[in-house]
């Protein structure tokens, strides 16, 4: 963990997001800073996915704001009001933060390594053979250099998800969001996936991630933090937070989750 | 623009009665042309399906030649083809038979796709209970495929419905046809036209529309199996 | 048998006549064809970026379209619009009429086929920055390509043999050369049954070309199939 005193590389501000009638944010404020691996954790429903794709702009948010490094994501400030930013602009800020989705949305047309390059080849205009290189050695690292030349339809659903991995590695973003990245793997699969994200956490990346997997959350984590019908209910360190948590809410959720 | 409406003001009231009346024609030419298919169409299924080797190979060569050729080329064998042979049709019942004859090959793609949709278990549990294969397909089968081929039915009936003013060509009385003497005899071709296509537009959207309902209920209801 | 021998003297006769009008009939359905990909994938684009008033125009076009007959819309653009002036070939007229409805059919068909691919495909694609446009390219057309493959072949061989209605604005291409053939000679029966036989000829050759197209797309090794089973 970095020191008190560094800027936040992301922030959100007083987060809505609602669909039609149902409000499914209330009010999120959030600050990562650099280096920090944040979890987090709460029961199915309370908005955790959506806190995501609100930070990314997959989802509008209602109201509320999304910085990153003090700079606005999704909107601009016009001295008046803010408005929405076009798609060319969005993508553009899209690539400072990799995500990576529950059901891996590898593209199937694509081999591993084709996953891996599009996005430097398509976005960052690198030439090929040096996107390759790069997307070689990032397969290496997720220990799948073998498997470079495969499609994703013969691999694992573990494998999937250390290319999907890769992928967003790939951007050279700044912030990695996870979206329960082990929930739709076979138990003997969660463990390659997450010493991958266990071995990103200790390289100092940047990292916010859903998850039920309460062992990681509670040796990776520098920052724990409960959401529930929307908003966040309590944050801390693992070990105050597993220990010790002041609210209800919190120690109801982890003793349903301890009895699973 | 104005012009336009100019020309209907003055032609409506002449061109809507007669092309009404024409449309009539084209209904029942649609209609006669279903029916045949209809019943061409699901013996050829049937045929297709049986056991019987020889006639398999006659449904299979009958809606692979049908498929491959032109309705109009038909249409022409029928009515001037076949009058070498002394078999003399009118233009009228020459268009019903061409196009039920060539749709009927279509009809029957439907009707076997159907009846291959229905699960193999619904005709075993028939014989189980002492049915003759014929007895299962009619009472268990068929029942069910109905349901299946409501929707491509349809749209079948909407395609037959517009290919219909292709009998135009061989002078059959129908919609397209009257259209086609009304725009040459008053010089507005456009007008004409235009009033044609909407009176297709207005015969076939309801029918696209309720079957469209039908698809998603369908669908819908598969969602759930 | 006098049927036989009078077709059997005539056929060289009658192919001289109708084996290049076959080739018209082959060029007016490839520019139709051409033309309604063309048209067939803006629509379909143009429903995608969900704007109110541009899914209004080209909904409308295509139940407009697709609720009227081809022959209608074919006589509109040849005889009705020289009423404002604008005169087309006989091959131009048909090119147009054609490629346009058939624009509206495949717009459907491509549209089928981008709502097909899983919206987690084009969502990963803006994660790594592409623009909606971008990750079409690039994303979703490639995947979506396999599922409109044979409907679109489909398309192709119903196109071939609705290029017979174009004799009815002058086309020179089969039917139309066979009706002055039939007018020359008297021989009708021979010679619908010949131009029946060129058809399905032609149309069991774009089927054996299609399917064949279809195999090599579903071998060429990528989604579906092999995974699933
Ligand atoms: N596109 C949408 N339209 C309508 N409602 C939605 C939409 N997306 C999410 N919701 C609703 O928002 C609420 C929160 O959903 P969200 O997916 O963010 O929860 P979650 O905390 O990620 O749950 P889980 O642990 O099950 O993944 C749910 O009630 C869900 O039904
Ligand atoms: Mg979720």
């Amino acid at each position: 963990m970095n020191g008190e005193t560094a800027e936040p590389l992301l922030r959100v501000v007083d987060l809505y997001k609602n669909f039609g009638a149902t409000e499914v944010l209330k009010g999120v404020d959030l600050e990562v800073k650099p280096g920090e691996t944040i979890t987090i954790i709460g029961p199915s429903g309370s908005g955790k996915t959506t806190l995501l794709r609100c930070i990314n702009y997959l989802e509008r948010p209602t109201s509320g704001h999304v910085f990153i490094e003090d700079r606005l994501v999704g909107e601009a400030w016009d001295g008046k009001s803010y408005r929405h930013i076009g798609d060319r602009e969005l993508a553009k800020e899209r690539t400072e933060m990799g995500m990576v989705f529950q059901r891996f949305n590898l593209w199937p047309h694509l081999t591993a390594l084709g996953n891996v390059t599009l996005g430097p080849i398509r976005v960052l205009k690198k030439p090929a053979a040096e996107a390759r290189a790069e997307g070689q050695a990032l397969l290496e690292k997720v220990g799948l250099g073998h498997k470079a030349h495969e499609y994703p339809e013969r691999l694992s659903g573990g494998q999937q998800q250390r290319v999907a991995i890769a992928r967003a590695l790939a951007m050279q973003p700044k912030l990695l969001l996870f979206d329960e990245p082990t929930s739709a793997l076979d138990p003997e699969l969660i463990g390659e996936v997450l010493n991958v994200m266990r071995a990103l956490a200790l390289e100092g990346r940047t990292m916010l991630v859903v998850t039920h997997e309460m062992r990681f959350a509670q040796d990776v984590a520098d920052r724990v933090i409960f959401m529930d019908h929307g908003v966040i209910v309590e944050e801390g360190p693992p070990a105050q937070l597993f220990a010790n948590p002041t609210h209800n809410r919190t120690r109801e959720f982890l003793r349903q989750v301890v009895e699973r | 623009m104005s012009e336009m409406l100019a020309v209907y003001q003055k032609h409506l009231g002449e061109w809507l009665p007669q092309l009404i009346d024409a449309a009539g024609n084209t209904l029942r030419m649609t209609a006669l042309a279903f029916v045949l298919a209809f019943v061409v169409g699901l013996l050829l299924a049937l045929a297709k399906l049986s056991p019987i080797a020889p006639l398999r190979l006659f449904a299979s060569g009958y809606i692979e030649v049908m498929r491959g050729i032109p309705s109009l080329a038909i249409l022409f064998l029928i009515y001037f083809g076949l009058a070498d042979f002394g078999l003399v049709f009118d233009a009228f019942p020459a268009a019903v038979i061409g196009f039920g004859l060539n749709g009927a090959a279509y009809m029957a793609e439907i009707f076997r796709a159907g009846i291959l949709s229905i699960h193999s278990g619904q005709t075993e549990a028939a014989l189980t209970v002492g049915m003759t294969p014929l007895a299962a397909m009619r009472w268990v089968v068929l029942p069910q495929a109905l349901r299946v081929v409501l929707p491509p039915l349809a749209n079948f009936g909407i395609a037959l419905l517009k290919d219909t003013s292709v009998a135009s060509i061989i002078s059959a009385p129908e919609l397209m046809l009257r259209a086609r003497d009304l725009a040459s005899s008053s010089f507005r071709p456009m007008e004409v036209f235009l009033l044609a296509a909407a009176i297709y537009l207005v015969m076939s959207l309801p029918v696209s529309f309720l079957t469209r309902r039908l698809e998603a209920r369908f669908s819908r209801g598969q969602a759930h199996v | 048998m006098l049927f036989w021998e009078r077709f059997v003297d005539n056929l060289p006769y009658f192919l001289e006549v109708l084996i290049p009008a076959a080739g018209m009939t082959v060029r007016i359905a490839a520019g139709a064809f051409v033309l309604a990909i063309v048209v067939g994938l803006v629509l379909a684009l143009l429903q995608t970026i969900r704007i109110g008033l541009v899914t209004l125009v080209v909904r409308s076009y295509i139940e407009l379209i697709r609720g009227t007959p081809v022959l209608a819309q074919l006589f509109i653009l040849y005889f009705g619009l020289t009423e404002v002036g604008i005169r087309f070939t006989p091959i131009q007229a048909a090119i147009l009429g054609l490629g346009l409805n058939g624009g509206a059919y495949l717009a459907e068909v491509f549209r089928a086929g981008i709502e097909s691919i899983h919206a987690g495909q084009m969502e990963a694609a803006l994660t790594v920055g592409m623009t909606p446009l971008t990750a079409m390219r690039y994303v979703i057309l490639p995947q979506a390509l396999r599922v409109v493959v044979p409907p679109t072949t489909n398309y192709s061989i119903a196109l071939l043999k609705d290029t017979a209605i174009v004799s009815a604005v002058a086309a020179p291409e089969i039917m139309f050369k066979a009706r002055n053939l039939v007018m020359e000679t008297y021989l009708s029966a021979q010679i619908y049954l010949l131009v029946a036989i060129m058809y399905l000829v032609m149309s069991l050759i774009l089927a054996f070309i299609s399917r064949r197209l279809e195999r090599r797309l579903g071998e060429s090794g990528t989604t579906g199939q092999a995974g699933a089973a």
